[in-house]
This record gives structure tokens, C-alpha cells and sequence, in this order.
């Protein structure tokens, strides 16, 4: 806005007459506040505001707080001449009483690092806790459905499969391709010096039939399902569609969990499949390129390296996966309280936590086979 | 100013004097749905305008047009003199700091505290020393009757009504000349409303400010209105509560002779 407010002084100590002009609002009352709190706060001073023209409550503040600092120090700031609404505003703007300080933000302390150490510590033990529990829960729904299979909702299986599986061919197809072009080519390179090119056919069958097959399928669907399970279960807690399950007597582990788990039990292992084929494809053709080995012969030396139990042993960890990845995003997304901030939360923590548990899974899969021997 | 672009049709309503929100020929429509079509509508400085309308009459899409979070089909919008559509980036910051909306819930940011999200507009738009800003933070509060200590406070452990009260304060944190409220009494107990139509009116009284206020509430309505506009037929009906009783309109004779504005003691 165009005009500024100003202040005159004339006079001294008793005789301080001070007057006011202009527009003393937010936007122009930053140099006067300086100016204001250089007053010296003695005698009987006057505050003419005849030609004050605009005041809102941030320049009444200032008025007011210069005349509380007078009356503190024993004198007074005598205001006059204010029109009828401004003196209304500052009529109002007094009555708010003085106002409180704000509380100082949070201060950093050594014991704050330690109290958070010791509430995550804390956290992680309930968490795991909970989730053990919602494991026991998904049990014996599960055994209720088995008994009375028609409380098994097939429609919503179907609907799921279709999102979990189908719709994740191409992302996962073209993943494991690219996985298995990469191995080749680092597979090829290393080998070379050893003269044993040949072995790239046999390192590319077997990492991607016993690991990266269902490892990458793994992680890709923790990221694009487990992520939607959080996100729309949450959201149906946010707008109490849960609690109104509930009171129409729907069990949600019932109706949204199972579902989702059986969709991804079944839905997993199948794209392992696919992945595991596409990976292989992808590592033969770039094999065959670059060591110059017929299709034929990429075959022959494939039979040789890898059987039918290498491939099982990377599928059968396919269901393992699938029920923690479905467990935990429904878990997560049941966990959803309030706000949709929360959501957000809670999908981020859902991967993770996905992610880490399948991993984990797959360390101890391995140990297990070491030990049997596979 | 490149205000002359815009065409004034022939056949327009004046604008009265006094005027601070001049609508000529609204129209808002989405798909094939027309929501306004051909509104026009004055609100007058200093008064308190309450909108009413149907559900899906498009009250707080015009709330939302006018402060230019939706993008009307065609029409012309004056606030304080100045045409929105033709105005550059820096003119319609200007003018955006001169007012001030409360949106339904709050719509406070959720990670800050109550002061914090005051704050907000005043760090962006002005360069106030921190203790004199602090203290201007506190004086809202306690203008908007929300006791101190909800300074510190996230809008997620403030009540319902405490949460408009904030957002209340945060839309006035650099003192506008209009304010908009969506619904201030929506989802408040009725002593709750009624304390806060008595704040609305109290503010609006000695701030000096227009409020154009959506609301479904007949008690708000009769108790700090000057003026009612109501939303029918697409285009907008404005009087005041005595001229809005006299109206043959079916649908604003349902509305303010029905059983509930009975019980308001208006009907």
C-alpha cells in the first residue's frame, strides 16, 4: 500500500508530544516498532492520532504495549483524537488483555536423544508384538474360512489377482530382463580371464532361478502392492469405513485381509514364474551375443547347470514372501489412526518393513538349505 | 492495468457504491454440469453476507471462485476495485493478503502448532521483528478466545471448535479486509456455534471487516447476517431476512418457513 505511517515528535519529558499519521497496519509498521520502542517511558507524553487513518490489530498492539511500557515505568502515554473505530478496534484489542508469551519451542537436549532411543527401542518390541498378534489373528481366520468355505469373498480374490498379479507382469517382466542382461555382461566379463565364458550360462540360470527371480518380484511387489494395501485400508480407517464394518458385524480381517493374502499367495508365485523366465531370456540372448553361442548350445549348457529342484528352491520361498508382504501392508493399514498424514506415514513404514522382512526371510531361507543340503 | 481487455456487457447490472465484491455473469461448470450460470452478485463493505443454498447449489464453489482456487467459465470478478482476471502474479498476492478464508475443518497445517501456522502469512508477507510478531501471535489468539496455552498445541490434539478458532486466527493473522468463512458452524455443538457467531460478529464489528459467510446454519443466518444471499436456479437471490421471507420462491419459502427455521424462531 502506498502510504506509510509516521511519527512526529515534538516536545520533551512531560511536554513529549508525539503524533501519528498515515496507515499504521502490518504492512507498514515495521519501522516504526524500532521506533516506538526508542520512546523514553517518563513523565506525562502524548499520543495524538487525529490523523491516523487506518489502524488494524497488529498497529493497535503497538499502541497498546508502548502504553503498558509507560505505565510500568510510572508514566503515561496519554492518547487523544482517535476516530470512533479506531477506537473501537483499540478498545477491543485491550480487552484481549495482555497477551501471554508463546511457549519456546523445543529445546535439543542429550536426555531428549536418549528418551527417543529409548521410546523407538520401546516401539520396535510392541510393534513386533502387534504384528505377531494380527499373524495369530490372519491364522485362525484363515482356519474359519477353510471350514466354511463360502465365507471366502471371490470376487474381491479375483479383483485383487488382477491388480497384484496381472497388472504387475509388465513392470516385473521388464525388470528381470534387465537383471538378467546385467548378469550376463558381468557374468561374461569376470569369467574371461579364467577362460570360462561358457560358466556365465550357468551363474545366470542359477541366481536368477534360486534368488533374483523371487527376490526382485519380491521387492517390486512389496513397493507397488503392499504399498495400496496400506494406503487404501488406511484410508478407510480415516473415514471409519473399518469401524462401520465392524458394526455391521463384517470381521475386516474377514472381508479386506484375506482377500489380499490369498490374491498375493497365488499371484506371487506365478510371477516368480514369469520373472524367472523373462531373467533367463535375458541373460541368454546377451550371452549368446557376446560369447557367440547358438540358442541351441545356450540350452544344452543350461540342462547341464541348473534342475528342476534349483528352480523350486527359489519358488517355494514365493508364498513365504507373498503372505509377509500382503500381512504387513494390511497390518500397517489397519494401524491407520486420524489423518491422512498418517497414511503417508504408515504406507512409507509398510515397504520398509516388507522389504526388510523378505530379506531377512531369504538369509534364513538360505541357512535352512545349507543345512539340508539343497 | 490491462483492465480494459475485459468487456463490459451492454445490458450489465451497475455496480451500487460501496461495493467491496462485484460478481457480473458468473458461470461455473464442470463437464456438462452448469453449477452457476449468469450470477451476479454485490456484497457491500462492512456487512456480514451469509450464502445459502441447496446442497450442490454451489455455494462454496463460488467461495472457492472468488478467491481464485477454482477458474470460472466465464464471468467477471471485482474485489476491492480491482479485476481479478486481469491482474499479473504480484497484484493478486497483494490482493490475496487482503483477505483472509477459513476453510471448513481449519485446514491448519498439520505439523505445525497453532502459533507456528498464525505465523505462517506473517513470515511469508511481512518483515516484523520476531518479539513483536510472537506478540501479535499471542494477541490473535487471544482475539479469536482461545486460551494460551493452545499456542503450543498441534491442530491434531485441539477440539473441533478450538480448530476453526485457530484457523480463524490464522486467516486473520494480517489483518484483512475481508474474510470468508466455509461453514464456520458446521460440526459444532450448538453452544459452540452460537459463541462463535457472537466471535464473527464481535471481530467483524470492531476490526471493521466484510465477511461472506457459506452456511447452512438458520441460527447464524438470523443472528449476525445484515444481508442473505440465496443460491437458486443457478443465480443468486440477495435481501435481507425480512425481503427473504416475503420471497414467493418455492424453494426460499421451503427454506426459511420450514420446521427447522421454526424452531430458529424465524419462520
Amino acid at each position: 500500500m502506498a502510504q506509510q505511517a509516521s511519527l512526529k515528535k515534538s516536545g520533551e519529558g512531560d511536554g513529549l508530544r508525539l503524533e501519528l499519521s498515515g496507515r499504521l497496519v502490518t504492512a507498514t509498521l515495521m519501522p516504526l516498532v524500532a521506533e516506538f520502542d526508542r520512546l523514553p517511558a517518563r513523565g506525562r507524553a502524548t499520543l495524538d492520532l487525529t490523523r491516523l487513518e487506518a489502524l488494524d490489530t497488529a498497529g493497535a498492539w503497538l499502541i497498546e504495549r508502548t502504553e503498558a511500557r509507560f505505565a510500568a515505568a510510572g508514566a503515561k502515554l496519554e492518547i487523544v483524537g482517535a476516530k470512533p473505530a479506531l477506537a473501537k478496534l483499540m478498545a477491543r484489542v485491550g480487552k484481549a488483555g495482555k497477551p501471554q508469551a508463546l511457549p519456546p519451542p523445543e529445546r535439543y537436549s542429550p536426555l531428549v536423544f536418549v528418551a527417543k532411543v529409548g521410546a523407538a527401542t520401546i516401539s520396535v518390541f510392541q510393534q513386533a508384538g502387534d504384528l505377531i498378534a494380527f499373524f495369530g489373528a490372519i491364522v485362525t481366520t484363515i482356519v474359519r474360512v477353510v471350514l466354511r468355505p463360502s465365507r471366502m469373498r471371490f470376487t474381491s480374490l479375483v479383483s485383487h489377482i488382477e491388480q497384484v498379479g496381472l497388472n504387475a507382469l509388465p513392470i516385473v517382466g521388464l525388470l528381470t530382463l534387465l537383471i538378467g542382461v546385467v548378469l550376463a555382461y558381468q557374468g561374461v566379463d569376470q569369467l574371461r580371464a579364467y577362460g570360462g565364458e561358457i560358466f556365465t550360462v550357468n551363474l545366470v540360470g542359477i541366481s536368477v532361478l534360486r534368488e533374483m527371480g523371487i527376490l526382485l518380484t519380491a521387492i517390486m511387489v512389496a513397493g507397488r502392492s503392499g504399498s495400496a494395501f496400506t494406503a487404501q485400508i488406511g484410508t478407510m480407517q480415516v473415514n471409519e469405513e473399518v469401524d462401520a464394518m465392524r458394526t455391521l458385524a463384517l470381521d475386516p480381517i474377514e472381508a479386506l485381509v484375506l482377500p489380499r493374502i490369498f490374491a498375493l499367495i497365488i499371484a506371487v508365485p506365478l510371477l516368480t514364474v514369469f520373472a524367472d523366465f523373462m531373467g533367463i531370456l535375458g541373460g541368454g540372448a546377451m550371452t549368446c551375443l557376446l560369447i557367440d553361442l547358438s540358442p541351441a548350445q545356450f540350452l544344452r549348457q543350461l540342462n547341464n547347470a541348473v534342475t528342476v529342484k534349483t528352480f523350486f528352491v527359489g519358488l517355494i520361498k514365493a508364498p513365504v514372501f507373498a503372505f509377509l508382504i500382503g500381512m504387513v501392508g494390511c497390518f500397517e493399514g489397519l494401524r491407520v489412526k486420524g489423518s491422512a498424514e498418517s497414511v503417508g506415514r504408515l504406507t512409507t513404514q509398510s515397504v520398509v518393513e516388507a522389504i526388510f522382512l523378505v530379506i531377512v526371510f531369504d538369509a534364513l531361507f538360505s541357512i535352512l538349505f545349507s543345512y539340508l543340503g539343497i | 492495468m490491462a483492465r480494459s481487455q475485459i468487456k463490459e456487457r451492454p445490458n450489465e447490472a451497475p455496480t451500487e457504491p460501496g461495493t467491496i465484491i462485484s460478481i457480473r455473469g458468473l458461470v461455473n461448470r464442470f463437464g456438462k454440469q452448469v453449477v452457476h450460470d449468469g450470477l451476479d452478485l454485490d456484497v457491500r463493505a462492512g456487512e456480514v453476507l451469509g450464502v445459502v443454498g441447496g446442497s450442490g447449489s454451489g455455494k462454496s464453489v463460488l467461495l472457492r471462485t472468488i478467491v481464485g482456487l477454482n477458474r470460472p467459465y466465464a464471468g467477471r470478478i471485482v474485489v476491492l476495485g480491482e479485476d481479478t482476471a486481469a491482474m499479473s502474479e504480484r497484484e493478486w498476492q497483494q490482493l490475496q493478503q487482503r483477505w483472509g478464508v477459513l476453510f471448513q475443518s481449519g485446514a491448519l497445517f498439520s505439523s505445525l502448532t497453532v502459533a507456528e501456522n498464525i505465523q505462517v502469512p506473517m513470515k511469508e508477507h511481512t518483515r516484523l521483528p520476531k518479539k513483536f510478531a510472537d506478540e501479535v501471535t499471542a494477541l490473535k489468539i487471544a482475539l479469536v478466545g482461545l486460551p494460551p496455552e493452545a499456542a503450543g498445541k498441534y491442530p491434531s490434539e485441539l477440539s473441533g471448535g478450538m480448530k476453526k478458532r485457530a484457523g480463524l486466527a490464522r486467516a486473520l493473522a494480517l489483518d484483512p479486509e475481508i474474510l470468508f468463512l466455509d461453514e464456520p458452524t458446521a460440526g459444532l455443538d450448538p453452544i459452540g456455534a452460537s459463541a462463535f457467531d457472537t466471535l464473527i460478529r464481535d471481530l467483524q464489528q470492531s476490526l471493521g471487516l466484510t465477511v461472506f459467510m457459506v452456511t447452512h446454519d438458520l441460527d447464524s443466518l438470523h443472528a449476525i447476517c445484515d444481508r442473505i444471499a440465496v443460491l437458486v436456479d443457478k443465480k443468486i437471490k440477495v435481501g435481507t431476512m425480512a425481503e427473504m421471507l416475503a420471497d414467493p420462491h418455492p424453494w426460499i419459502r421451503e427454506y426459511f418457513h420450514g420446521p427447522r427455521a421454526r424452531a430458529a424462531g424465524i419462520g
